[in-house]
């Protein structure tokens, strides 16, 4: 059933690797696990025992009602949330507390955020070299060169030299895929990045994104756009309340949910 | 009553006291700077104990009058505990001057600046954090420039008034133009001079104060953010 979509196979390690974004990932085993974690905001449990897998080069799309914990589960895999209980672990090592050695582990996890979040005082091109520069210390040649290719493949590199402000939404956030790009990182994080845009700017992200997916990219998604569900991913999970309540097919998930939460949202957003 | 003769007879000393007195402002502006820059990064800084000592000297420095400051500079640090610069005793109480004004300014400076950091996006300081940043190299790349930028024109009110705060610094034995104007006043030969000694001095200050105002409204407006 996972491959009935039809048209090109978009399963993991069949896409051509790409020398611009490749990852530096070499390990085996899942990519990033999530064991019984927990997290409060105050009296407010917003994850409630999650337990979740992520193979190298699998996509996998969260979707789910408002505060139903999707953004905190995406946000707490770099730990820019803290959890207060249970463990993840990206490519095998589990997340450091502060300091530098998250700092590391931080540059191997790319993350983009609804709000974009470019250095406003930096051009688009700085933005893009300065992780590369300042954490990874390369070179300032290369790092430019770099950049370009990257902001080349998501159609902007003729706005380098501009300030974020000067852009539209849809440019500054492909800036921002390819700012995370830049790191080379061995997975990315997408916090809901096309709820901030006009309708019309969703599909140039969109199709950055499917691109990537792709390529092998290893992707953990926070959307509500379901046809990029469809196309780009191999898992879906529904999260509500702070609990996933079905990991599924996109196919079997849009189709044939198995749980009745799952249902009542669905056909929520699909009757339209 | 306005008899510019004994003022034009000491122009040369009460120059000198203004050129005294741009040393003084030139070294704190830099100094107080650097203090309160230290300041603000301490006071949002991770660390308690940094914490801790930023807040406690913003609110003690803060809150103790300069002069008072700068007589337990000159007089208690440095001629009752001996704690000197150099030989020469002037160059030791401008030192002193220098240190007592930057200190009491950089309190403000990072006040100023903390206001600042507030109106920096909390979005800049996660994407740092996202690409591998450690947290002092996002305060210095990301955060701190952009603080900056937006409390450039509150700065130049402080460096003004850092500017026209040097005359307390006679209490620290630096003979500045304030000084000068005193040790002048105080000769009965001068006593018709006094009035044009008043605004001599006024228009002195405003020289070297409204272009600093200027500036820094220029500034304000040349390196805003857009967002």
């Amino acid at each position: 059933m996972t491959d009935s979509e039809g048209g090109p196979d978009l399963t993991k390690g069949t896409g051509p690797e790409d020398a611009i974004t490749q990852a530096a990932a070499t390990g085996t085993g899942p990519l990033v696990v999530v064991e019984h974690v927990h997290k409060h905001f105050g009296e407010l449990h917003v994850l409630k025992d999650i337990n979740l897998t992520v193979d190298r080069g699998e996509v996998v799309v969260v979707i789910g009602p408002s505060g139903g914990g999707k953004s905190t589960l995406c946000r707490s895999i770099n730990r820019l949330e803290p959890v207060d209980g249970g463990r993840i672990l990206v490519d095998g090592k589990e997340l450091p507390k502060e300091g530098k050695e998250l700092a590391r582990l931080r540059a191997d996890v790319g993350m983009v955020f609804q709000s974009f979040n470019l250095f406003a005082h930096k051009t688009i091109l700085e933005n893009v070299t300065l992780g590369p520069m300042k954490v990874r210390k390369q070179g300032k040649q290369e790092s430019e060169k770099h950049a370009m290719e990257l902001l080349e493949r998501v159609g902007i590199a003729n706005q380098a030299g501009k300030y974020p402000a000067q852009l539209s939404g849809g440019q500054q956030q492909r800036a921002a895929i390819a700012r995370s790009l830049a790191m080379r990182p061995k997975v990315m994080l997408f916090d809901e990045p096309t709820s901030a845009l006009d309708p019309e700017m969703v599909n140039e992200v969109l199709d950055v994104m499917t691109g990537l997916a792709r390529e092998g990219m290893t992707m953990i998604v926070v959307t509500h756009e379901m046809g990029f569900a469809r196309r780009a991913a191999q898992k879906v999970v529904f999260m509500a309340d702070g609990q996933i309540v079905e990991e599924n097919t996109p196919d079997e998930f849009f189709t044939n949910a198995r749980t009745d939460r799952a249902k009542d949202f669905l056909s929520k957003i699909l009757t339209h | 009553m306005f008899d510019f003769g004994p003022f034009f007879d000491n122009f040369h000393e009460i120059l000198e006291g203004f050129w005294a007195t741009i040393r003084l402002a030139a070294a704190s502006a830099v100094l107080s700077l650097i203090i309160g820059t230290l300041l603000a990064s301490f006071r949002v800084s991770p660390v308690p104990v940094l914490r801790s000592f930023g807040t406690g000297y913003v609110n003690i420095v803060r809150n103790t009058p300069l002069t008072l400051l700068l007589l337990l500079c000159a007089q208690g640090l440095n001629d009752t505990l001996h704690l000197t610069f150099s030989e020469s005793s002037s160059t030791t109480y401008y030192w002193w001057a220098v240190l007592g004004l930057s200190g009491y300014t950089g309190a403000f400076v990072c006040e100023t600046l903390r206001s600042g950091i507030n109106t920096v996006p909390l979005g800049q300081a996660e994407a740092a954090r996202s690409i591998g940043l450690t947290f002092s190299q996002s305060l210095r790349m990301i955060i701190l420039p952009q603080a900056f930028r937006s409390v450039i024109a509150p700065m130049g009110s402080i460096l003004i008034a850092m500017i026209k705060n040097t005359t307390v610094a006679a209490a620290a034995s630096y003979a500045e133009v304030a000084l000068i104007s005193k040790t002048l006043l105080d000769k009965p030969s001068f006593a018709s001079g006094a009035i044009p000694l008043f605004i001599g001095v006024a228009i002195g200050f405003m020289i070297l104060t409204l272009p600093t105002g200027f500036f820094f409204g220029w500034l304000a407006k040349r390196m805003a953010v857009a967002r």
